[in-house]
């Protein structure tokens, strides 16, 4: 377990070291640098003080040099600057970053509030009436674009509510933001939710065959024990993992989302940084996101172990 | 929809011999949400292939008149704000996204294969590495990934397709080394071996036809995402450039002020995406429980 333990977290060095070369590299085709961009905007012409704003910047370095100082400040915690609201990132990202976990917590709970049960219960019921609608309404949600679907909550909103659930400031206590939140978080969550459905149902249909469930059908035990205690645990491993993969994943779906209600958070400002071309912000936020998912997966073959005792990770 | 079917198992043999019709028929009936999922598909490469001959008007012809029109009469879905009619804008938008969607999964998919192919057949350092690059692509969620790359790239039809199709290839690089690990202990590339053909001939004459089935299932599936993407990537304003009518574009012009003065223009574009990736997601399950029951998607 130990090496296993070394191995793996050295494996998940070396990925995030490839991604940071990686997104470095991507960012550095583009055409005209950050000086570009920012003399653009400003509207300056004089080649010296453009000069002057390189040499601020670090651009007339080696890229390897601007390479080790991107790494070096992210480990130091510096996030750079960012040169549209002429502050801090970190300042810009860190009150982001709540709102943004609590939309994905919130989406998530949503994920597996729907599409555990349904899938258990579309299993259960295989090939029924019940089943084909269910089936139908899982394939939609992975159809149905997550913007589109928030597009369309707001203009039910606007119909029938004559308000519209858009996050204008923030709400005054926690339970009114969630309970804003929570409509974002559906739209969201209606993709996540479809596919935990669909995989918990082949996941339960391949458990409901074996022989010990039989055998706890055959000794009485009663349907919903035998569906939820004795199958559903042993089908819960790609489950989990289904749930842990779509967690880290969720930021897709939030960056457009996150547009659409005009939530401030993480994954909205990626985007404006990305349209802003303020390439160090996104460069960081990309970084960010890559640890976030790696850990995630880490964490995911971790609660493995603890779920299925017979898994014992060797070196 | 992971379980083998005995019937499907059953009724194949005995299908081989039966004419093209009657197969089709043994389709429709045994997978009828497939062949519904089929048609969709169909009718949007007819839409796309006939666009001309089914629209009025220029997709990107505008008319002040006409603008925010509402549906009905000259233009049956209604006209955006500046007047060009939202029905020429849909069918000629199923250009876009069957070229996106297909440009990419092609793309994507010969990559994945190449490298599926290789690694898994060599084996070696060149696994080893091929396995790290796709670990460091799988760690950056689809959309992220296509996001810096469109915007590195810069905004046009080919840099969104390769933008698109990168995300792809990990997956497919995926599944083909790991029929292609246990396609190479099979005893037909022994055989092979013995008669004296090179490694190469035999990754490619014998090992590759065989990781077909996974691969059909695969690229169906990746064509509904990969639509889904460039909707994303366009709703977004960083996919498909002016003028081309890209339905995720149309959204973005029209999204949240729209929403209450011209429902239409936001409910027919996402009706097209919703479709067709309907369509290519209804196909792509039967494709599955056909070619490769056991695989989860």
């Amino acid at each position: 377990m130990g090496t296993y333990l070394i191995r793996r977290l050295l494996l998940m060095v070396v990925t995030l070291f490839g991604i940071s070369v990686l997104i470095f590299v991507l960012l550095r085709i583009v055409p005209g640098n950050i000086a570009d961009i920012l003399f653009d905007a400003a509207g300056m012409v004089s080649a010296a003080e453009k000069h002057k704003l390189e040499i601020e910047l670090g651009l007339d370095k080696p890229i390897v040099v601007q390479y080790v100082a991107w790494i070096g400040g992210l480990a130091r915690g510096d996030f750079g600057y960012t040169y549209v609201s002429e502050q801090p990132a970190l300042q810009e990202i860190l009150p982001r970053i709540p709102v943004t976990a609590k939309l994905a917590g919130l989406a998530l709970m949503f994920a597996i509030a729907f599409g555990v049960p349904l899938g258990v219960m579309s299993a259960v019921r295989q090939n029924t009436a019940l089943d084909y609608v269910l089936r139908v309404v899982s394939l939609s949600g992975l159809s149905l674009p997550s913007f589109w679907l928030g597009l369309l909550i707001l203009m039910a909103f606007v119909q029938y509510a004559g308000w519209i659930p858009i996050y204008t400031e923030k709400p005054a206590s926690l339970w009114d933001e969630l309970a804003l939140l929570s409509i974002p978080a559906a739209a969201v969550g209606f993709r996540s939710s479809a596919l935990v459905m669909r995989l918990t149902r082949s996941s339960m249909l391949e458990v409901l065959r074996q022989d010990y469930i039989r055998t706890a059908r055959a000794k009485g035990a009663p349907e919903r024990t035998v569906n939820y205690n004795h199958a559903l645990r042993n089908a819960m491993l790609p489950i989990v993992t289904i749930i842990g993969i779509e967690a880290a994943f969720l930021v897709g779906g939030l960056i457009v989302t996150e547009t659409v209600f005009n939530i401030p958070g993480v994954a909205r400002f990626l985007v404006e940084a990305i349209r802003w071309r303020d390439y160090p912000v996104v460069q960081n936020l990309v970084m960010f996101i890559a640890i976030v998912v790696v850990c995630v997966n880490f964490l995911v073959d971790m609660t493995y172990a603890l779920l299925d005792p017979r898994i014992k990770y060797q070196d | 929809m992971a379980i083998a079917d005995e019937h499907t198992a059953l009724a194949r043999p005995g299908n081989r011999g039966a004419g093209l019709s009657r197969s089709f028929g043994y389709f429709v009936r045994r997978y009828p949400l497939g062949a519904a999922g089929a048609a969709i598909v169909l009718g949007v490469v007819l839409m796309a292939v006939f666009a001309g001959w089914i629209t009025a008007f220029d997709p990107t012809a505008t008319n002040s008149h006409a603008s925010l029109a509402r549906p009905g009469g000259a233009h049956p879905l209604g006209a955006d704000f500046m007047g060009r009619d939202m029905w020429s804008r849909i069918v000629f938008g199923a250009r876009i996204s069957l070229a996106i969607g297909i440009g990419s999964t092609t793309l994507g998919c010969l990559i994945g294969v190449s490298i599926g192919l290789l690694s898994g057949y060599f084996g070696g350092w060149l696994d080893l590495v091929a396995q790290r690059l796709m670990d460091m692509l799988q760690a950056l969620p689809l959309l992220v990934l296509a996001l810096v790359m469109s915007a590195a790239l810069g905004p046009s039809i080919e840099n969104v397709i390769i933008a698109i199709s990168i995300p792809l290839v990990p997956t497919v690089a995926r599944v083909i080394r790991s029929s292609t690990l246990m396609l190479r202990e099979l005893p037909f590339v022994e055989a092979a071996r013995a008669v004296g053909m090179n490694e190469v001939s035999i990754a490619l004459r014998h090992v590759l036809p065989n990781t077909l089935a996974p691969l059909i299932v695969l690229a169906t599936a990746q064509l509904g995402s990969a639509i889904l993407v460039e909707a994303a990537l366009s709703f977004l304003g960083l996919g498909i450039p002016e003028p081309y009518p890209s339905w995720g574009r149309m959204l973005s012009e029209s999204a949240a002020e729209y929403v209450r003065t011209a429902p239409w223009l936001v409910i027919y574009p996402g009706l097209a995406i919703s479709l067709a990736v309907f369509g290519t997601n209804l196909l792509g399950d039967a494709l599955r429980d056909i070619f490769d029951p056991r695989l989860r998607l």
